[in-house]
C-alpha cells in the first residue's frame, strides 16, 4: 500500500502545538538568568527553587513577547486575563504545579499562511499563551543515561522559570497527501516569524522550539478520527516525518477495522517511527484555577497598538520582496533563508556589495565552513561589512576568486580586515606586464606543441598556457592580462 | 524600675530612646520571661536568644534607630527567617532553615527589632486552636487547660504571657483576631496587599495577610507601620502609600468618635453567640456610643455563606500550595532506601510529615478543584466570594466601619472541638468575610465572659487600615485593656 494511496481512502487532520522558550535576559516569575549551558544550578533562586514563602512576579518582557508573537500570527489579545495554576507533579518542576494559562489565554484567533508547491494554505492558531519551562532531570551512575540502571537523579533547575510560548494551531483538515509538507511549512514559516522577532533564538536542536504533532484519519465524509500527539518533534524534517509515519500507522490499524486509541506518541529519530508513551485514557486531572500569587495581565491597548505598529516585516512578505530585488530564484531565496542567510545578505548589499556577489559568499564558501563546523552562519566569522569589502577587492580586479577564498580564510581566522589580510599575505594579483611577460615566455619555450597550435589559429588552446603562468605566479596573475600577453607574444 | 515585661511597646521605645534602659536589658528580660514560664505555654517553637541580643546590641550601639528600635518581637513559625529555624509547625519542614528572609522580617530587622523567637501555630496556619501543631499545642496563659485560639495561638500567648511585646500574626480566616480575641490581646488583619506575603509559607494565597499582634491598639499600629507597604517582589501586593494608622490610633486614644457611625451587622447578632460573648459586645456597643458614635444597624445577607465558601476555596488554594513539599529539594524525606519509586518516597514523606487537618484540607481542595467538580464547588465557592464583596461595598456606603464581636465563643478546653471539625470551624465564623473581601479588621479586648477574654471586632473598606485603628483605640480608651491571672 503506497502513502498516496492511503491517502485516497482517509483524510488526515492534523494540529500542532509549538512550544517556544523565549529569550528573555531573566525568568519569567523571577530575576534569575537564563544563559545556556551555565553550571547546574547556578541560576536559581527561592522563586524559581519554590522555597517554602516564595511569590512570582511576572516578566513585563515575556509578556511583551507573548504579545508581539501574537500579532504577528493576526491574533486578538486579551484586553484582561490570568495565568493559571496547572497542578501535575514532576520531580523537576519545582512548585509541582506549572504557571500557565488555561481558560484566559493571553492572544486566541489568528492564521499563518504558508506556501507549498506554489499553492496557499491558511493555517487557523487557536491560542498563544505564556507558560514556565521546568527544570532537568540527569540520571547518573548507569551506562546509558536513562533512568535504568541509573543510581542517582540529578536535578538541574537553571532552566525552570523560563519563559515558555504555547502556539497551538486550530484542527486543519483538507490537506490530503500534502498535510505532512504543510506541517512542515508551517513550522518553518513560525520558526521565521519568530526569528524576525528577535524573542527567541529558535532552534529546534538546541530544544528552544519544540514541537507535538497532533494527527487523526477519517474515511472521507465521516466525523473525525482519534488523534494521537506525537511529542517533542525537535526539526523541521522530523516534523514531516512524523505527520508521515503516522498516517500510514493509522491507516493500517484501520484497514484492519481496529481502533486508535488517544495516546502521547514519541518520535525516533532513527527510524522515522513513532512509539506509544503515556496513555490518554487515564488523563490527568490538572485541577486547573487562576493563580491567586499573580495579579491579572491588562495590556494597554495602546501599549498593544505600539507594539503592532512596530511589527518587523513578515518574513514571507520580505521574502518575496528581496527575492524581486536580487533577481534570485525560488530554490536560492529559500535555501538562503533555511541557511539564515537572508539578513545576511541584505546587510551585505547594504554595505555596498552586489546582489550576486554578496549571495555567492554567504550561500557558497561561508555557507559550506558553517556547515563543516555545525555553527550558525552569523557565527561563522565574518560579517556583512567585511564580506563586502572583499567582493569590492575582487570588483576592483585585485582580487581573483582563488585568491579573495584565500583573504576570506584570513577574515575568518581573525587576522583582520580584507585588505589587511590581502596585503598581509601578499594576495594582490599582480598585474605588472613586465613581470609576466617573463613567465608567459617561460610557459610558451616549455610547451612549443601548445605555442604551435595557438599559432595555428586554435585560440582555445591559450588556457593551458595561462594555466601554466598561473601556476608559475601562484595563483597572483590577472588571468585575463596573462591571455592576452600569450596571444600577443605568439602574434595571433 | 517596673518589669519590662509588662510594658507597652510604645512605652519601651521611650525608655530605649531616652537610653533609660539598653535595647540588650530589654531583650534580656524578655528572653528571661520565655525561660521561666514558657515550660508551661509554649507559645514558642524556637527562641533565638544569640541573634536577639545581637540585634539589640546594635540598637544599643546606635547603628539602628526607628520608632520601634530595640522593642523586640516574636513572629509566627509560617514567616521565613534566614538562618532561623522556620517549620510552619510541620514535621516535613522540621530543621528547615530558610536561607531567606520574608519581606517582613527584613522589615523587622532594618526596624532594629530584635527577633525573640517562632511561635507556635496550628500546623500550616490550618486551624482555630493550635492543637493541630506537630509540636504539641500552645496553652492559654487565662487558663493553661484552654486554647489559645489558633493559628497564630503562639503568637498571642507570647504576648499574654509577656512573654514579647509585640508578634508577627498571619491571618486566612481569622488566625491573628481570634487567637486574639480569646487571650485578650489585640489582633489586626491588614488590607489584603497591604502587607507583604513574601516569605510567608502560603496556605491560601488569595486570603493570607501577615499583621500585628500586640497588647494594645497603639503598638499595632506601631508595628503595622513598620511592616506594611508596597513590595515589589509581592505581584498582589498594593502599590500605594500606607495610611498612617499610628496618627488614627493616637486620635482614637483622644476617646471622641462623634460623627462616626458604626454597622452592627445583622446577621451576626442573632443566635450562634455565647450569651456572656453578646453581652460584652452589648456593652462595648454603649461605651462607644457615648464616645459619640452613631450605630446603624446593616445587613450583609450573604455573610452566612462565607464560611462554606472559605472552606472551599482556602483548601483548594492549600492543596496546591502545599504540592511542593514533595522530599525532593527541602525539608523530610521519608522512605528514600533506593529501592522505592519516586512515587512512594513522595507518599511516605507526606503520610509521615503532613498532620490530620492539613491532609483533610488538601484533600477537599483536590476534590473541589478537580474538572467534575469545579463548577459546583470551586466556582460557586469564587461566586459567592464577589457577593460577600458586595455586601461589604453596600455596607460602607452607609456606615464608616462594621463591628460584631470577634468570635462566637471564649476559649475552649483543649479536645473540645478536634472530634468534630465543623465545631472547630465555625470558631471563625465572624471573622471570615473580611478575608474573602480583602478589607482590614482588627479585634480589641472588650471584656470579660465567665473569667475568659471577649473580643471586639471592627472591619474597615479596603486601604482604610486608619479607620478601623481609630475605633479601636477609642473602644480601648473606653473598656481598657485586660490583665491576665498570674502564670
Amino acid at each position: 500500500m503506497t502513502y498516496e494511496e492511503i491517502l485516497t481512502r482517509y483524510e488526515p487532520v492534523i494540529g500542532l502545538e509549538t512550544h517556544v522558550e523565549l529569550g528573555t535576559r531573566t525568568k519569567m516569575f523571577c530575576g534569575c538568568k537564563t544563559d545556556f549551558g551555565a553550571e547546574p544550578n547556578t541560576q536559581v533562586c527561592p522563586v524559581c527553587l519554590a522555597l517554602p514563602g516564595a511569590l512570582p512576579v511576572a516578566n513585563r518582557a515575556g509578556i511583551e513577547a507573548t504579545i508581539r508573537i501574537g500579532l504577528a500570527l493576526n491574533c486578538d489579545i486579551a484586553e484582561w486575563c490570568r495565568m493559571a495554576r496547572k497542578n501535575y507533579f514532576y520531580p523537576d518542576m519545582p512548585k509541582n504545579f506549572q504557571t500557565s494559562q488555561y481558560d484566559e489565554p493571553l492572544c486566541t484567533d489568528g492564521y499563518v499562511d504558508v506556501t507549498v508547491d506554489g499553492k496557499e494554505y491558511r493555517i487557523g492558531i487557536e491560542r498563544v499563551h505564556l507558560e514556565e519551562d521546568t527544570g532537568k532531570t540527569l540520571h547518573v551512575g548507569g551506562a546509558t543515561g536513562r533512568i535504568h540502571g541509573a543510581t542517582e537523579s540529578l536535578v538541574d533547575y537553571n532552566r525552570a522559570g523560563i519563559p515558555l510560548v504555547e502556539i497551538v494551531t486550530k484542527p486543519v483538515p483538507g490537506l490530503g497527501a500534502l498535510a505532512p509538507e504543510i506541517a512542515k511549512a508551517y513550522v518553518a514559516e513560525l520558526r521565521d516569524i519568530i526569528r524576525s522577532l528577535d524573542v527567541s533564538d529558535v532552534r529546534m536542536e538546541q530544544g528552544s522550539m519544540r514541537c507535538d504533532v497532533n494527527t487523526s484519519l477519517n474515511r472521507p465524509g465521516e466525523e473525525w478520527g482519534t488523534r494521537t500527539e506525537t511529542k517533542n518533534v525537535n526539526s523541521l524534517r522530523s516534523v514531516e516525518r512524523a505527520v508521515r509515519s503516522e498516517i500510514i500507522r493509522q491507516s493500517g490499524i484501520l484497514d484492519e477495522g481496529g481502533k486508535i486509541f488517544q495516546e502521547t506518541r514519541h518520535f525516533q529519530e532513527t527510524t522515522g517511527d513513532t512509539r506509544p508513551g503515556r496513555s490518554k485514557e487515564t488523563a490527568t486531572d490538572y485541577r486547573y484555577f487562576p493563580e491567586p500569587d499573580l495579579v491579572p495581565i491588562a495590556p494597554d491597548p495602546a501599549w498593544v497598538a505600539e507594539l503592532k505598529a512596530a511589527l518587523p516585516e513578515k518574513p514571507s512578505a520580505k521574502r518575496a520582496r528581496l527575492r524581486e530585488e536580487w533577481g534570485m530564484s525560488e530554490l536560492d531565496m529559500q535555501s538562503a533563508t533555511n541557511a539564515g542567510a537572508v539578513e545576511l545578505i541584505e546587510e551585505t548589499i547594504a554595505a555596498g556589495a552586489s546582489p550576486a556577489g554578496a549571495r555567492k559568499w554567504w550561500l557558497g564558501e561561508l555557507a559550506r565552513r558553517a556547515n563543516e563546523q555545525g555553527i550558525e552562519l552569523a557565527e561563522v566569522g565574518a560579517t556583512p561589512a567585511q564580506v563586502a569589502a572583499l567582493q569590492k577587492l575582487v570588483d576592483d580586479g585585485k582580487l581573483n576568486d582563488k585568491l579573495a577564498r584565500q583573504v576570506l580564510e584570513g577574515v575568518v581566522a581573525g587576522e583582520g580586515e580584507p585588505a589587511a589580510v590581502m596585503t598581509a599575505r601578499g594576495l594582490e594579483v599582480v598585474n605588472d606586464t613586465g613581470a609576466l611577460t617573463a613567465a608567459v615566455d617561460e610557459a610558451i619555450a616549455a610547451n612549443p606543441d601548445i605555442a604551435a597550435k595557438i599559432r595555428d589559429g586554435k585560440v582555445a588552446a591559450a588556457g593551458a598556457l595561462v594555466g601554466a603562468v598561473m601556476k608559475t605566479t601562484r595563483g597572483q596573475a590577472d588571468a585575463k592580462t596573462v591571455r592576452e600577453l600569450i596571444l600577443e607574444r605568439l602574434g595571433v | 524600675m517596673t518589669d519590662l515585661t509588662r510594658m507597652s511597646a510604645a512605652d519601651l521605645s521611650k525608655l530605649i530612646t531616652a537610653k533609660e534602659v539598653s535595647a540588650v536589658e530589654v531583650a534580656t528580660a524578655h528572653l528571661d520571661r520565655i525561660s521561666a514560664v514558657d515550660d508551661r505555654v509554649h507559645a514558642f517553637l524556637h527562641v533565638d536568644r544569640e541573634g536577639a541580643l545581637e540585634a539589640a546590641a546594635r540598637v544599643d550601639r546606635g547603628e539602628v534607630t526607628g520608632p520601634l528600635a530595640g522593642v523586640p518581637i516574636a513572629v509566627k513559625d509560617v514567616v521565613t527567617t534566614k538562618g532561623i529555624p522556620t517549620t510552619a509547625a510541620s514535621k516535613i519542614l522540621e530543621g528547615w532553615k530558610p536561607p531567606y528572609d520574608a519581606t517582613i522580617v527584613e522589615r523587622l530587622k532594618k526596624a532594629g527589632m530584635p527577633i525573640l523567637g517562632k511561635t507556635n501555630m496550628d500546623e500550616f496556619a490550618m486551624g482555630s486552636s493550635t492543637e493541630y501543631s506537630a509540636y504539641g499545642p500552645t496553652n492559654n496563659p487565662w487558663d493553661l487547660g484552654r486554647i489559645p485560639g489558633g493559628s497564630g495561638g503562639g503568637s498571642a500567648a507570647a504576648l499574654a504571657a509577656y512573654e514579647a511585646p509585640l508578634a508577627i500574626g498571619t491571618d486566612t480566616g481569622g488566625s491573628i483576631r481570634q487567637p486574639g480575641a480569646v487571650t485578650g490581646t489585640v489582633g489586626a488583619k491588614p488590607t489584603y496587599g497591604g502587607t507583604s506575603r513574601y516569605g510567608l509559607i502560603a496556605f491560601s494565597s488569595s486570603l493570607d495577610t501577615p499583621g500585628p499582634c500586640a497588647r494594645t491598639v497603639e503598638d499595632a499600629a506601631l508595628l503595622h507601620a513598620v511592616i506594611a507597604g508596597h513590595d515589589p517582589r509581592d505581584s498582589t501586593s498594593i502599590p500605594q502609600p500606607v495610611p498612617d494608622v499610628v496618627a488614627a490610633a493616637r486620635l482614637g486614644k483622644q476617646g471622641d468618635l462623634s460623627g462616626v457611625k458604626l454597622g452592627v451587622v445583622k446577621e451576626f447578632t442573632g443566635d450562634g453567640s455565647e450569651p456572656g460573648v453578646s453581652a460584652a459586645f452589648k456593652d462595648s456597643l454603649e461605651a462607644l456610643v457615648k464616645l459619640g458614635a452613631e450605630i446603624v444597624e446593616v445587613s450583609c445577607p450573604n455573610f452566612q455563606y462565607a464560611l462554606p465558601a472559605y472552606y472551599l476555596i482556602a483548601p483548594s488554594e492549600c492543596s496546591s500550595n502545599l504540592a511542593r513539599f514533595d522530599g525532593v529539594r527541602y525539608g523530610l524525606r521519608e522512605g528514600d532506601d533506593g529501592n522505592r519509586s519516586l512515587e512512594e518516597v513522595m507518599s511516605l514523606t507526606r503520610e509521615a510529615g503532613f498532620g490530620a487537618e492539613v491532609k483533610r484540607r488538601i484533600i477537599i481542595g483536590t476534590y473541589a478543584l478537580s474538572s467534575g467538580y469545579y463548577d459546583a464547588y470551586y466556582g460557586q465557592a469564587q461566586k459567592v466570594r464577589t457577593l460577600i464583596t458586595r455586601d461589604f461595598q453596600s455596607a460602607f456606603e452607609k456606615v464608616d466601619v462594621l463591628v460584631s464581636p470577634t468570635t462566637p465563643f471564649v476559649a475552649f478546653p483543649f479536645g473540645s472541638r478536634t472530634s468534630d471539625p465543623y465545631q472547630m470551624y465555625l470558631a471563625d465564623l465572624f471573622t471570615i468575610p473580611t478575608n474573602l473581601y480583602g478589607g482590614p479588621a482588627i479585634s480589641v479586648p472588650c471584656g470579660l465572659s465567665e473569667g475568659l477574654p471577649v473580643g471586639f471586632q471592627i472591619m474597615a473598606p479596603t486601604m482604610a487600615d486608619d479607620r478601623m485603628y481609630r475605633v479601636a483605640a477609642a473602644l480601648e480608651s473606653a473598656v481598657g485593656t485586660l490583665t491576665p491571672p498570674a502564670l
